[in-house]
């Protein structure tokens, strides 16, 4: 098996290689989110408090957070060409699993989490397993449905666990102290900061080894892959169960950060905003899902308390409605998106870089450009 | 026996209003290829539309009339943004059928957003003739009679759109073009039309769809058209997308199966049963009931 992967054209992915100081800038960005509890420098407008305040730490460990997700729904959808309607389940197994764990059958946090663990490698496998038996529209609406019976289950709670509607509150006592109150949120940033590290990294590895090559191979023309000689079931299988998996530790990550479940991120319609999020930053990129994900969710938070500041006030209510509703601006920024950037934000990035790529060849060779037209 | 009647009715109650939903998608699906996930906000939007203009009907005095004439504009009004929403992010990403999913999902987040700012998030009343809440007694069963309505109005809806699509020399478009786009399009026809005029149908069939749903509540909420929309994707896919037929008999037999099992086993059972159903027919027959032909 292994002798056949080796034959396989190693085409995409292409990294250009960074020198000493390149490489070292990311983790100095994560030093300096790491350094912010000790911070308290107050940014007017970006952030509600200063950076140090409980209220503004919650908000940048949420963005972490769904900055990590996206990237996770980025490894289905971006690096494997999945589009899967149900990634909520996963994150929604996470969040709900270690609850109901926690408060209904008393569990200390640590079993609480090897169970939810352990489902998260069984369930994607089980449900993957069923759902990669059809492609395309179809393998989109299993998963859809799938997710929309998980959802059913935790909304309408016919085993009376989940809290319905109302959702389920962690049992804080089972808690360790460090992970209790709002003096201490420094800590479940940290958390969340060290999630989306892992995430990151892990994702980076996995679509850089072998199988992310043929991940990738598959997204381009799934066929040519099988005439290989390979098994792209095999192969979206893996992608499905380490997405799904790296999801559910994300929801253990919310879990802790919110301190409990509340039925919203099973739905749907939070599948779509993953997909909204993986899109805004730029499909099949590392860097710009997980961007995508923390500008999405600051947006969405920040634009709720920016609707009610001065300057929107004095606007007339035709622009001052719809100005308070963030879900409108990121839909129709993300229509905008689709429409006239595919690449998202990476890819403006990417364009611009090749922009002025192409001028610089251009100023180069003055003559030869103007053959080419 | 008479909880039996109840169930039953209501149940096709249920089905017409998936119907109504599902007839538009089908057809858009099986001719386009594309998942129209804004289609849920057309029936927002129609109902929206209903109950705005009935409020501003006063000039006519009869109540039932009132409702028929603001269903009319709301139906039209339905069908102007299902043919704006068509021409205007349909129709430049020709081709790229993850970018139009990309682009209807896009837009229900956004439309839905936009209603929530207009109308505010909470239920609105919708005006209901007295008639149409009072009930019929069908073998001691107490049925509202606005069920009936519901009924009737997707069994026409279902008959015009069969005589339209066998019939006429468009509906003989749309179904060559569900069956073989690729070759009606070498045979120099012009399927664009045929695009806009999907849209158009399906805009009109889900804002009746919202219409019906609001007597069925007698409210109505920025939300509706998305939860409905679930089922409806359900409904498309079991029937066979693109098959009119087949989406009927879904229809009937999600309407029927949700309500049977909601009340005869647990709560939320039905839901449950419904989704499991679409799991395994797409696993065994991915086709659906209807295969692949408009009619």
């Amino acid at each position: 098996m292994s002798d056949t992967t080796t034959t396989l054209p190693t085409t995409t992915a292409t990294t250009t290689p960074r020198s000493g100081v390149g490489r070292l800038l990311p983790w100095l960005g994560v030093a300096l989110l790491a350094a912010l509890p000790f911070i308290p420098i107050t940014i007017p407008v970006v952030f509600g408090g200063p950076l140090d305040s409980p209220g503004t730490l919650n908000l940048l460990a949420l963005m972490l957070v769904f900055g990590a997700l996206a990237l996770t729904y980025d490894i289905l959808f971006g690096f494997t060409g999945l589009l899967s309607f149900g990634h909520a389940l996963y994150f929604a197994l996470g969040v709900y699993a270690t609850t109901i764990a926690v408060t209904h059958f008393g569990l200390s946090l640590l079993s609480a989490v090897l169970v939810t663990v352990a489902l998260g490698v069984v369930l994607p496998l089980l449900l993957g397993a069923i759902c990669l038996r059809v492609g395309d529209i179809a393998f989109a609406m299993v998963t859809l449905a799938f997710a929309q019976a998980g959802s059913i289950f935790v909304l309408r709670d016919p085993l009376r666990i989940t809290g319905g509607e109302e959702g389920l509150a962690l049992d804080f006592r089972a808690l360790p102290e460090v992970f209790v109150g709002v003096v201490n949120t420094r800590y479940v940033f940290w958390l969340a900061l060290a999630f989306a590290v892992l995430v990151y990294l892990v994702s980076r590895a996995v679509v850089h080894s072998r199988a992310g090559r043929v991940w990738q191979a598959i997204r381009e023309n799934e066929q040519r892959v099988e005439v290989l000689g390979l098994q792209p079931y095999a192969f979206k299988l893996l992608s499905f169960v380490v997405a799904s998996f790296l999801a559910t530790l994300g929801g253990i990550v919310y879990v802790l950060l919110l301190g409990g479940a509340s039925p919203g991120v099973t739905t749907a319609t939070f599948t779509l905003t993953l997909l909204v999020m993986v899109v805004l930053g730029g499909t099949g990129t590392l860097w710009g899902a997980v961007l995508g994900g923390a500008l999405y969710t600051y947006l969405n938070q920040r634009l709720v308390s920016l609707s009610g500041s001065d300057f929107v006030e004095e606007l007339p209510g035709v622009v001052r409605g719809p100005l308070s509703e963030p879900l409108f601006i990121l839909g129709a920024l993300f229509v905008a998106l689709v429409m006239f950037f595919p690449g998202g934000i990476a890819g403006l990035r990417d364009a611009a870089v090749g922009r002025r790529v192409a001028g610089l060849v251009r100023h180069l060779t003055p003559g030869r450009a103007g053959e080419d037209r | 026996m008479t909880v039996f009647v109840l169930l039953t009715i209501t149940g096709l109650g249920l089905a017409a209003l998936y119907f109504l939903v599902a007839s538009g998608l089908s057809l858009i699906f099986g001719l386009m290829d594309v998942l129209n996930f804004a289609h849920g906000v057309f029936l927002t939007i129609g109902a929206y539309a209903t109950w705005w203009s009935a409020q501003r009907l006063d000039l006519i005095g009869e109540p039932t009339l009132r409702l028929v004439v603001a269903i009319a504009i709301g139906m039209a009004v339905g069908a102007a943004v299902a043919v704006a929403v068509e021409v205007a992010f349909i129709r430049p990403l020709y081709g790229q059928h993850v970018g139009q999913i990309l682009v209807t999902v896009g837009l229900a987040l956004a439309l839905t957003a936009l209603l929530r700012a207009i109308f505010t998030p909470d239920a609105r009343a919708f005006p209901v003739p007295d008639w149409m809440g009072d009930t019929t007694s069908v073998f001691g069963a107490s049925i509202p009679n606005s069920r009936f309505v519901g009924i009737a109005a997707a069994v026409a809806v279902y008959v015009g759109l069969m005589a339209f699509l066998k019939r006429t020399r468009y509906g003989l478009i749309i179904r060559a073009g569900v069956e073989n786009r690729a070759m009606v399009t070498a045979l120099g026809i012009n399927v664009t039309r045929a695009f806009t005029l999907v849209f158009a149908i399906g805009g009109l069939a889900a804002a009746l769809g919202g219409a019906i749903a609001g007597t069925y509540a007698t409210s109505i909420n920025p939300e509706q058209g998305g939860h409905l929309l679930i089922f409806a994707f359900i409904v498309v896919i079991i029937g066979g997308l693109g098959s009119l037929r087949g989406a009927a008999i879904a229809s009937v037999l999600v309407g029927l199966l949700q309500q049977y099992a909601n009340f005869y086993a647990l709560v939320g059972a039905g839901d449950l049963i419904v989704v499991l159903l679409l799991a395994v027919v797409l696993l065994l027959r991915p086709q659906g009931i209807g295969g692949r032909a408009a009619a």
